[in-house]
Formats: C-alpha cells, sequence, structure tokens
C-alpha cells in the first residue's frame, strides 16, 4: 500500500515509519507545520521537523512538511482560548487529531493518492469477524494513547493505521536505536504543543484573552477570597485558587464565568452521580448500556451505564465520581477495557 | 530498503537556484586541489590564489560597472543584504526603509531593527509604491538606507532603480540606496542598475556558479559598517578565508552570463510564454499573476484556482517536475507569500500560488513535460476534490 505517515519528530513516529517500511509499504513522511509562534515542548517545533526529516533519510524514505497552520489556529487554537473564557477546559491534542490529522491530513492525503494514513500512536485497529473496524487500547498500557483517537469512525479505521499499537514502549525504543535513529532516545513529549515550558498556560492566554479577578466562595455562598484570573480556574482543582492552609481539602466544585465566581467545596461535594456528554462519535454507532469510561488521557476507566438522551449520552457512574471538568474528554470503553466504543465532550 | 527508481528531473526551479555552469566548475578545480593557499599569504603560492581572487573581482567589476575596489566578496546573497543594511545602520543610525515584497534577506533585517524599520507598499505587480516611498521619506529625517530589489524573487517582477533612487535622491539626499540585485544577474544588464546605488548585492549560484559566493558592491568605497570582524581579508569590508574556488568559478558565471544575456532573454522569454500559454490552454482558471512585459524572461508565477500549492508540489515532484510556490520557512513548510499579500492577491487565490523559473539549461522539452505533469496533477487534484469547491474549473 502507498501510506503516509504523519512523523513528529519523536521516536513513536520514526518507528512506524520504519515498521510500515518493513512491511513492504511505499512510505511517505510527513511533518505538519501547525504552529507558528514560539514553542519549545511541542511537535513542530524547527528541531523537532529536522530530527523527522533525518530519520526519513536514514530509512530512505522521501519527507515533506506540511503547512496546516491555518487550520491548526482555526480549529485547535481558537477553540482552546475560547473555551477558556467560558470556563470549559477543552483537550487540544484530541481537537487536533479530529480536525487536522485525521480530518486535513488524511483529505490531503487521499487527495494526493494514497491508500492510508498512518501515526505514531498507541493505539490497534482490529477487524471482526463480520468485518467491522475495532478501535483498540494500546499494547503498552501505560503509553496507550486510544483515548486521544477515539473519534475514529469506520470510515477512517479503515484507511488509518497505527504501526507500533501492538508494541511495548522500551521494545520500541531498542528497535530505533538498533538502526541509530536520532531519536531513538528521544523524551516523550507531554505537554500542549504550542504552550511552551516558559510561559506556560497563562502565558498563552494572557496574550490572548483578558483575565478577570474571580470571587471565592463556598457552596452556601459565603465569601472566602479571590483569584487573579477566573479563566485560569478548572473543576476539580485544589491549589492555586487563593486560600489559606490547614482545615479540610477543600476543591474547586465549579466556575461560574458569567458572574467570575469560583465556588470550592469538600471532596464530597464534588462528587457526582452521573455526566453528560456531548457531541459524541462512535466507533461502530451507538451503544447504550454498561461500560467503562476514562475521563482523562491517563486516568482509570470506570464502570458506568450509558444511555442516549436526546442529542447526548447520560453516563451513570456505578459508584459516585469526581465532577470532571466540563470541556474534557470522556470515552467509553467495552466491559473487557479493550474496545473503544466512543466519546464525545463533558457538558 | 525498497528499491527507488527517481524520475527524470525536469528542473523548472532556478530562481532557487542554478545549475551550475560546466566551465565554472572547470575553473574552481585546481582551487579545491593543487592550488590551496591562503591568498592572503605572503609566498609565491599564496600569490597565485590572490591573483586569481584579483581577476575574479576585476571580471565581477566589468560585468556590474563599478571599480575593483568596489567589490567585495562574501558568503552569500543574505550576508551582502545583511551587510548593506544592518552595517547601514551601525555606521550611521536612522531608519532603514523597504518594501513589503523583498526577500526575507532584507525584509526580516528591517523588520528586526523595530523602530528603525520602515515597510513601505507596493502595487499591484509588486513594485514599490514610489508615492508612499516619497511621503516615507518626507516624513522620516533620518533615513540612512533605503532597499529595494531590482527583480522580485517569487513573481519575477522587475522594479525600475534608476527612479526609485530618483524619489531618495529628491527625498532623502542623506541616504544610501541598496538593490538586492540577486535575482538579476540573468536578466538585467547590470551596468544600468550600478550607477544608481550606492551598494547592490548578487549570489553566484542564481547565475551557474556555487553556493556559497555573494557579492555586494561598495560604491565609491565604503560606505557601511562590516558584519564580519577578523583578518580583514577584502580591504577589512568581510573578514574570512576567500573562498578562492568558488570566487573564481563565480566570476566565470557572471561573465558567461553577461555574455550570453541577450540571446537567453529572448530564448526563453518565448519558452517562458509557451508556457504559461500551454498552462492556459490545458487548464481553465490559470491566471498570471504578472504580466509578462512587467517581469524577467525566465519567471512563470501563476495562481491555479481549486487547487493547494502544497499537494501540487507533491504530485510535480512525484513526476520529477521540480517547481516552487512561496518561499520554504525554517521547517521547510511552505508559508503563506508575503509577496503576493502585499501585492494584493487574496488569499484564497495565493494557495494555489506555482512558480516555474527557468534559466540557462532549460529546453522546449522541459516546458512540454511541465505542461502535460502540471496537467495531469491539476486534473488529478480537481477530480477529487468537492465540485462546489472549485471555481473557474470547466
Amino acid at each position: 500500500m502507498k501510506v503516509m505517515c504523519a512523523m513528529s519528530g519523536g521516536v513513536d513516529s520514526s518507528v512506524a515509519a520504519l515498521l510500515l517500511q518493513r512491511a513492504g509499504h511505499e512510505v511517505v513522511g510527513v511533518t505538519m507545520k501547525l504552529w507558528g509562534g514560539d514553542s519549545d515542548t511541542g511537535c513542530c517545533s524547527v528541531s523537532d521537523v529536522d530530527d523527522a526529516r533525518r530519520v526519513a533519510q536514514q530509512l530512505g524514505i522521501d519527507h515533506l512538511v506540511f503547512n496546516f497552520g491555518d487550520d491548526f489556529d482555526e480549529h485547535v487554537v481558537a477553540p482552546y482560548v475560547d473555551a477558556h473564557t467560558r470556563g470549559v477546559t477543552p483537550n487540544p491534542c484530541i481537537e487536533c487529531n479530529r480536525s487536522v490529522k485525521f480530518a486535513r491530513l488524511a483529505e490531503r492525503a487521499d487527495l494526493l493518492g494514497f491508500d492510508a494514513v498512518a501515526t505514531g500512536h498507541h493505539a490497534n485497529i482490529g477487524r471482526t469477524s463480520d468485518g467491522r473496524y475495532t478501535l483498540e487500547r494500546g499494547f503498552d498500557s501505560a503509553k496507550d494513547q486510544s483515548y486521544v483517537v477515539h473519534m475514529l469512525d469506520q470510515a477512517q479505521l479503515a484507511r488509518t493505521m497505527f504501526p507500533v499499537g501492538g508494541m511495548q514502549k522500551s521494545d520500541l525504543r531498542a528497535l530505533a536505536a538498533a538502526i541509530d535513529l536520532r531519536t531513538a532516545t528521544k523524551p516523550d513529549s507531554q505537554d500542549v504543543c504550542f504552550i511552551t515550558s516558559t510561559g506556560g498556560r497563562t502565558s498563552f492566554l494572557g496574550d490572548r484573552i483578558p483575565f478577570r479577578s474571580g470571587t471565592v466562595v463556598d457552596t452556601d455562598g459565603r465569601h472566602l477570597g479571590a483569584v487573579e484570573s477566573v479563566e485560569l480556574v478548572t473543576v476539580g482543582q485544589r491549589k492555586g485558587i487563593g486560600l489559606p492552609g490547614g482545615g479540610p481539602k477543600r476543591y474547586v466544585v465549579d466556575v461560574d464565568t458569567s458572574t467570575a465566581t469560583v465556588i470550592v467545596g469538600t471532596e464530597a461535594d464534588l462528587l457526582r452521580d452521573e455526566l453528560v456528554v456531548d457531541r459524541m462519535t462512535w466507533v461502530d454507532g451507538p451503544v447504550e448500556g454498561a461500560a467503562l469510561v476514562q475521563c482523562s488521557a491517563h486516568g482509570r476507566a470506570l464502570p458506568a451505564t450509558m444511555t442516549v438522551v436526546d442529542d447526548a449520552i447520560s453516563v451513570r457512574w456505578h459508584e459516585p465520581q469526581r465532577r470532571i471538568a466540563p470541556g474534557q474528554s470522556v470515552v467509553a470503553y467495552d466491559p473487557t477495557n479493550t474496545r473503544v466504543l466512543g466519546g464525545g465532550i463533558c457538558r | 530498503m525498497a528499491e527507488v527508481t527517481e524520475p527524470a528531473i525536469t528542473y523548472l526551479d532556478h530562481a532557487a537556484s542554478t545549475p551550475m555552469r560546466v566551465e565554472a566548475v572547470e575553473a574552481m578545480m585546481p582551487y579545491l586541489s593543487e592550488l590551496y593557499a591562503n591568498p592572503s599569504g605572503s609566498h609565491r603560492f599564496a600569490r597565485r590564489a590572490r591573483q586569481a581572487v584579483d581577476e575574479a573581482r576585476d571580471t565581477v567589476a566589468k560585468v556590474v560597472g563599478c571599480h575593483p575596489n568596489e567589490v567585495v566578496f562574501t558568503g552569500c546573497g543574505t550576508e551582502s543584504d545583511n551587510m548593506a543594511i544592518s552595517g547601514a545602520i551601525a555606521r550611521r543610525g536612522g531608519v532603514a526603509v523597504c518594501p513589503a515584497v523583498e526577500h526575507h534577506a532584507v525584509l526580516h533585517v528591517v523588520e528586526h531593527l523595530g523602530e528603525q524599520g520602515c515597510i513601505v507598499g507596493v502595487d499591484s505587480f509588486g513594485r514599490v509604491d514610489l508615492d508612499e516611498l516619497a511621503t516615507v521619506l518626507e516624513a522620516t529625517p533620518d533615513v540612512s538606507i533605503v532597499s529595494v530589489m531590482a527583480v522580485n524573487n517569487e513573481v519575477g517582477t522587475i522594479t525600475d532603480i534608476a527612479e526609485v533612487a530618483r524619489i531618495v535622491r529628491r527625498h532623502a539626499p542623506q541616504a544610501l540606496v541598496h538593490t538586492d540585485a540577486v535575482q538579476s544577474a540573468c536578466w538585467l544588464d547590470l551596468r544600468e542598475i550600478t550607477p544608481n546605488v550606492d551598494l547592490l548585492s548578487l549570489s553566484a549560484h542564481k547565475f551557474g556558479g556555487p553556493k556559497g559566493v555573494g557579492v555586494l558592491i561598495e560604491r565609491g568605497g565604503p560606505k557601511v559598517d562590516p558584519l564580519i570582524i577578523g583578518g580583514g581579508q577584502e580591504r577589512e569590508r568581510r573578514s574570512g578565508t576567500h573562498n578562492t574556488a568558488g570566487i573564481v568559478a563565480a566570476a566565470v558565471a557572471l561573465d558567461l552570463t553577461d555574455r550570453e544575456r541577450s540571446e537567453e532573454n529572448t530564448r526563453l522569454a518565448m519558452l517562458r510564454d509557451a508556457l504559461v500559454s500551454g498552462l492556459q490552454d490545458r487548464l481553465d482558471g490559470v491566471v498570471e499573476t504578472v504580466p509578462p512585459e512587467c517581469k524577467v524572461a525566465g519567471s512563470a508565477h501563476v495562481c491555479i484556482s481549486g487547487i493547494e500549492s502544497e499537494a501540487l508540489l507533491f504530485l510535480l515532484d512525484e513526476a520529477g517536475v521540480c517547481a516552487s510556490a512561496a518561499s520554504a520557512c525554517a521547517s521547510g513548510a511552505m508559508e503563506p507569500s508575503h509577496v503576493l499579500a502585499a501585492m494584493g492577491v487574496e488569499r484564497s487565490i495565493a494557495l494555489g500560488a506555482l512558480r516555474l523559473t527557468l534559466g540557462h539549461t532549460t529546453t522546449v522539452a522541459d516546458v512540454d513535460r511541465a505542461v502535460d505533469v502540471v496537467g495531469a496533477s491539476v486534473d488529478q487534484l480537481r477530480r477529487r476534490m468537492a465540485p462546489a469547491s472549485i471555481a473557474g474549473s470547466k
């Protein structure tokens, strides 16, 4: 097959390209230039592009850089900034996968006559006996990334490949080292690519939106203190809300950006029986009933029952759970905790 | 490793770099082997190398139309541009002015100056707006240098440097005039440009010479501070051991280019016109960005509706046609063209930009093949795109 392999300049996508090549595919490596501003943490800095290019040269495959900066601004950065003004905490990496990697890049690959797009994500694509595609957790449970690619549907899965999904990360690094790829010992990227480690989220958002100071109150509305910027407060947060130490642990249980109010309470105040999920996408059609539900990239998947309610999904926890911040991605797995059923955005 | 069969190359990217002249390659060989001495040395072996550099300097001076002592050999065109502007500001302070379509080797230097840099607009063909330039010069008392390119590297537009110089002399007599003539040597008689300016930049690999050799002409003696300080080579204008082989080859290539320029202009203008009309006959929605009478003979810049340059370039590359769109950024990604933006070309149209540039090795067969390959590639892209997104397609 003719495969376009998205190469970020990290070790996972380097090995993905290597495995595709060894499997006999015609491989072209592509690095996406997404972010024009300063970045030192992400996957499209100039030195990361250099790494991807050099790996491609070592493998003897063509390497190209596509500039999808406009798409990234429109579909990832602008919604990220906008969400914070509404007190919502989005996951930009998931939006990038949804709107750029598996949309814009996949369309480009299609246009150019490629059969599939591959990435270095730790996830697996399987087939059922009746030919349906399944999206499954990566083999290395510590590195599993099925959560961030949960939005893929049947048509997309048919044209997607995750060559390293079946590998243990340590084996993958050993493979890269064995053929002397310069990315073999490169640390994993951890952070949002457009946010610098020096300035952080505060500096990034501060350059783009006005911060408003907020009032901190308890669940009875009693005034407790103040925060400098209500836009930076997230449900579930415990530190940095301007309250003195000692006493019972207090958590942010709600943020009301319209009145610039942060409501804090005890852990018990944060517990919920249910959450509602919007913009649900399904790997193979809607599923109701028992599922395991995961609300962060490396969080545990917890038992719940899902029901379709109008345009949304109700997730009823079997044990009460801490409230999930609005904007977070919520991903449902089958009861064996293997297959992704679908996912959406916490209301 | 998979066997890769490389397609035959159709090279239409002469504005990016030109194939070296065979004569230039031959001329540089002795200085890469037996004649390795440092031209600044004091022995007879060094003097042979020094003589080669000085003869090259004479040749360059003759073609450019200046005195040999006004020729400074640098490491590249970008260095020459940087030296002109940064060196002028370092020596004289004040403000540097340039139009918005300059090559980044000029534009980014002027932008980097902050309040000491001033960018002026251009017309729809990319020529500096002379009225705006005059207004800026009148309003800014301490302009040190005005830098205007003679030929634009993306769209090929020729700017009348004599007229620019007249405006500068009238409205800012204290200012130096620099022209980035990097894209000019193959197409324009430099002797007609040089007398109008104080500083002029060239780059050898744009006219059949090697990479790693630039020229800065400083008319009437030192006008700007040097960028590179050290052993005092090039009459203390540019330190660093001479690239003897490169300098010798650059002079040979420039001399050949000068001798053949008139015939090549005629030959390549015909090929260029055949290329553009071939594309327009083959495809709908192909707009020539600048009319032929306003640009150099080797430049065929078009905007093709309903496609994206990046995708088109991939298909051309697969078929062995070397072309380009705008300039590439540090990562190698295509950046939206600052030149087309400054000319007022809508971004949606600029996304379909294609730059095909011809040069001394271009043949009729290259042009025919390019028309076929671009035609087939655009057909493929348009066929697969949603019909609604295509404007001007049959």
